[in-house]
């Protein structure tokens, strides 16, 4: 039951194999066992999800089951939980218990999801590896000196590791494909606006999405069809009608599956830079693809490289402002000895956040200020369209985008703690995504020389998420890569 | 060097509150005076998570301001965040507008004085623009903390700006009471000035007569009634006039006006001044107004004071004086146009007077708003048709007036028949009267037949004293004269 997908959960369910308390109860057991090592959870809600799974079982008993009621799932602890702990990764919310939910924890509760606790991640979403989260660094299960990927760590490591089949994550800059990429699961951030942000602490609201994490395409399309949909409480959220994405994974399996489908190689993701071992697992992948009847063609993102100086002004602008409600007077982290109210807000911010989290919003601040703000922030918009114009450029030559996740597998805890922009260049195949808005996917396809995975991301067009999906769901029906499990688990 | 070597040069930046139900980025409500913090949701006290969703109401509020001042309403505009800390200001940073505003450019008709002196002017606006409120600091009764209210947080403001085409306090005061006037007449803003509804900063500086540029200004922060802003620019203007002479230069600051002592005093100076960091809010799309969106707002728009104005003129003959006043707030102009309605636009003229001069003495003494006058203007109208038809005089018309106020009757005709007040015009009983008068004040006529004007007066007096007043001032007169052989 640890290692089935979600139809076979679903299957089980449905014929009482199993209970979804039994099940939430497998889960939860595995939690204690492996989490001490791991470091995945935050917070886990035995009680809610205990609680949770008797209701998915009468309703399963009821008959008015939906895809996902009774499947256990772990949140990000991003996402707002109605009286549970939400941290966000930071001593700033170490005393936070939302008073309300998030919109995708609502809908998610609302479909039967059992969730089973809060995953570690960056603190405030801001990081690679996960190391910068108040509560400890997240270990990779397949390599436990090695960082799991950031900012959502926690949710990879949890499915990875199989202490959840399904989690939810963000992605602001790479957040939910890296950590995909780096523990071997399957991670969708679908288009901007498609999953609600209502309820998800902003780190930088026009870049922030939900996404999905599961073993494979098929559970994160399952996911990902329960998490969006518009909600008028987010003027960013797109009204358009709910889109089921395994409709077209339904179809049945032929030889050439993907016939028609021309996949546009980045000449810039294909240059130096790229690890030896990442681009031959990356090669082999694309074989598989073309011998699924996919056709690849050579495609340009010449403003690519700008990704990272723009979203490092971006990001952490927005952030600068976002952050600012973390200021010790109505709820989170206020310093225990103050002077004055200056000295409050300074000693609690001091206190209550990170060293990755005030590099951010001091960077912010200052591109931001008089007589800064044109050349950085209105210049970094610039390149953003650019960005975004150079995407549409390829798309018009190819169906979707194909290229390596990450440069390299995952690195040593501890390894980039002194070079934070070394960790900032490991997201440059997945800011650009951001920048844009579009869609992207990380699968896993193989294994570096050190034993670690190696993911490949999948890039469409605007709401592409069930093309993605169906590309990723034929290659996994044909391949394995997304069936290996670390041997933690 | 003398005040008249000078030229005193104002704009006003005015926060008028939006008179929408909830607030412009949640749901809870704007009503004034509930307990602190039970009107601040989730959004208002800035949760981590939370999102802003824009009131359409406000925007359509900002729309209908922009129409009636003439104003550009712009297509595109872009909410922006103000960043700075204060306990009361729950996010971090205030959602405004800056760049990109929705009402840009307009003007407003101020009319400035009383009798011969006044003149008109026309004020241009800058530009006008959409933000959320704060909440308040309470430094009160909490033992040396501070308590926060965010019931007030992210209540609907619009922030009007005018050029500085100002050039007195009057005129200041003249363009903010025609301001105040407009946004209650176009229902955008209850205009309570005590509940802050509608707030006046002033940038004030000084130049000499003659001077192309404009002096250094300072700003007075948060003026609350007509008169403290007339009193904190007196008082600003003199101080900057008295620190120029004596040798010094003024420097860019904000300050405060204390009622108390009269005086302004600085809050902070340029150099203390915020660096708010401004950028367009990422939470919320660029605003977009479509023509038919501003087309729909038009056609709904209340005919405007300017028009009102000029139809009283012409259509009904009033004077510009009196087509000012009666059209100088809404609620006086209802009232004005309801009376003329049931009298008939004959009478429009002497409505006129009495609005403006009985009923608004009255009004004044018993400190109420036209809209809570005791008498209707059903019974203002009867009263005027009654003057008009001679059945009373205008001595007797102010008794029935004051009964109608008092309640003692519901029309003017009841009040005139209960009380016995209709004008006597029966020539026989009125030179009866005379008879009597004559015989009593053989002295008076004497003095008269002597030369003296002044006996005729005293002697129609009490003959007007006999009829209890009901007698027609003219008639006596007329009879009078013939007995008197004059």
């Amino acid at each position: 039951m640890i290692n089935a997908s979600l139809p076979e959960l679903r299957r089980a369910l449905d014929a009482r194999q199993i209970s979804s308390v039994e099940l939430a109860s497998l889960f939860l057991d595995r939690i204690d066992a492996l989490n001490p090592e791991l470091n995945a959870f935050i917070t886990v809600d035995r009680d809610g999800a205990l609680a949770a799974a008797r209701a998915a079982d009468e309703r399963i008993a009821a008959g008015t089951a939906g895809a996902l009621t009774g499947i256990p799932l772990a949140h990000k602890d991003v996402f707002c939980t109605e009286g549970v702990l939400t941290t966000c990764g930071s001593k700033m919310l170490s005393n936070f218990v939302s008073p309300y939910d998030a919109h995708v924890v609502s809908l998610l509760k609302a479909a039967g999801v059992v969730s089973l606790g809060k995953a570690n991640m960056d603190e405030f979403a801001m990081g690679s590896s996960n190391e910068s989260s108040y509560y400890g660094a997240v270990k990779n299960p397949w390599n436990t000196a090695r960082v799991p990927g950031g900012s959502s760590g926690g949710s990879a490591a949890a499915v990875a590791a199989r202490l959840a089949p399904i989690a939810t994550g963000t992605d602001t800059g790479g957040s939910v494909r890296q950590p995909a990429a780096f523990c071997g699961i399957t991670g969708i951030k679908p288009t901007y606006g498609l999953v609600s942000r209502y309820g998800m602490i902003a780190y930088a609201s026009s870049l922030d999405q939900g996404g999905a994490f599961g073993a494979s395409a098929e559970d994160c399309a399952l996911l990902l069809s329960a998490m969006t949909g518009f909600d008028e409480r987010d003027s960013t959220s797109l009204e358009r009608p709910t889109e089921d994405y395994t409709a077209a994974l339904a179809a049945p399996a032929s030889a050439k599956p993907l016939e028609g489908l021309r996949i546009g190689l980045p000449r810039e993701f294909f240059a130096e830079g790229m690890a030896d071992d990442v681009r031959a697992a990356v090669e082999a992948a694309l074989d598989h693809y073309r011998a699924l009847g996919a056709t690849t063609v050579e495609v340009s993102l010449p403003n690519a490289k700008l990704a990272i100086p723009a979203y490092y002004v971006i990001a952490p602008a927005e952030c600068s402002s976002n952050l600012s409600r973390f200021d010790g007077v109505r709820y989170g982290h206020r310093a225990a000895d103050y002077g004055d109210l200056a000295d409050m807000y300074s000693k609690s911010r001091a206190e209550g956040f990170g060293a990755e989290v005030k590099r951010r919003i001091l960077v912010g601040t200052y591109v931001l200020s008089h007589g800064y703000y044109d050349a950085y922030y209105l210049q970094a918009q610039r390149l953003r369209r650019l960005i975004a114009q150079d995407f549409q450029a390829a798309l018009q030559q190819c169906d979707v985008i194909a290229g390596p996740t990450t440069p390299t597998t995952a690195w040593a805890l501890g390894q980039m703690a002194d070079d934070p922009v070394q960790m900032y260049l490991s997201d440059i195949y997945t800011i650009a995504v951001n920048l844009a808005g579009l869609p992207g996917l990380s699968h896993p396809v193989g294994f570096g020389t050190d034993g670690l995975p190696v993911g490949l991301q999948l890039i469409g067009d605007y709401f592409a998420e069930a093309r993605l999906l169906n590309a990723a769901h034929r290659f996994q029906q044909v391949t394995d890569w997304h069936a290996c499990r670390p041997a933690a688990a | 060097m003398s005040r008249t070597d000078w030229e005193v040069v104002i704009g006003l930046e005015v926060h008028a509150q939006l008179n929408t139900a909830s607030k412009i980025f949640s749901g809870a409500s704007t009503a004034f005076g509930a307990e602190p913090n039970v009107q601040a949701s989730a959004v208002d006290i800035a949760l981590p998570g939370v999102l802003p969703v824009l009131n359409r109401g406000a925007v359509e509020r900002a729309i209908r301001f922009g129409l009636a001042i003439g104003a550009h309403v712009a297509d595109k505009s872009v909410f922006a965040r103000k960043n700075y800390f204060y306990p009361d200001l729950p996010k971090g940073y205030q959602i405004s507008q800056m760049d990109l505003p929705v009402v840009v450019g307009g003007a407003i008709t101020i009319r400035v004085g009383e009798g011969e002196q006044a003149y008109e002017k026309t004020v241009r606006l800058t530009r006008a623009h959409l933000e959320e409120d704060a909440g308040k600091s309470l430094h009160e009764d909490f033992h040396g903390m501070t308590g926060i209210d965010l019931n007030r947080a992210g209540t609907p403001l619009l922030e009007i700006v005018s050029e500085p085409d100002m050039r007195s306090s009057a005129e200041a005061v003249a363009y903010a009471r025609a301001l105040h006037a407009l946004v209650r007449w176009i229902d955008i803003c209850d205009g309570n000035m005590q509940e802050g509804s509608f707030r006046c900063d002033a940038n004030v500086s000084v130049r000499k007569k003659g001077a192309t540029e404009f002096g250094t200004r300072r700003e007075i922060k948060n003026l609350n009634s007509f008169r403290f802003l007339q009193q904190a620019i007196d008082y600003e203007v003199q101080w900057q006039i008295d620190t120029i002479e004596d040798g010094g230069r003024i420097q860019q600051a904000t300050v405060l006006f204390d009622p108390d002592t009269g005086e302004t005093r600085m809050m902070r100076s340029k150099e203390d001044a915020h660096d708010y960091r401004y950028f367009p809010d990422p939470d919320l799309l660029p605003l977009m107004i479509s023509d038919e969106w501003k087309a729909r707002v038009q056609a709904a728009m209340p005919e405007l004071p300017g028009a009102m104005k000029a139809r009283f003129m012409d259509a009904w003959g009033l004077s510009a004086y009196d087509a000012t006043t009666l059209t100088a707030s809404k609620e006086v102009a209802d009232f004005y146009q309801a009376t003329v309605s049931a009298a008939g636009a004959a009478l429009a003229k002497p409505c006129a007077n009495w609005v403006m001069g009985d009923l608004a003495a009255r009004l004044n003494k018993a400190e109420l708003d036209i809209g809570a006058s005791p008498v209707s203007p059903a019974q203002l109208a009867g009263l005027v048709a009654r003057i008009a038809d001679n059945t009373i005089s205008n001595a007797i018309a102010k008794k029935v007036f004051e009964a109608l106020w008092n309640g003692e009757g519901t029309t003017a005709d009841e009040v005139i028949d209960k009380q016995g007040l209709k004008q006597v015009t029966d020539t026989g009983a009125i030179e009866a009267m005379i008879d009597e008068v004559l015989a009593a004040n053989q002295k008076s006529v004497d003095e008269f037949r002597a030369g003296k004007e002044k006996a005729f007066n005293a002697l129609v007096g009490q003959v007007m004293k006999a009829s209890k007043g009901k007698a027609s001032p003219a008639q006596v007169n007329e009879l009078l004269k013939k007995k008197l052989g004059a």
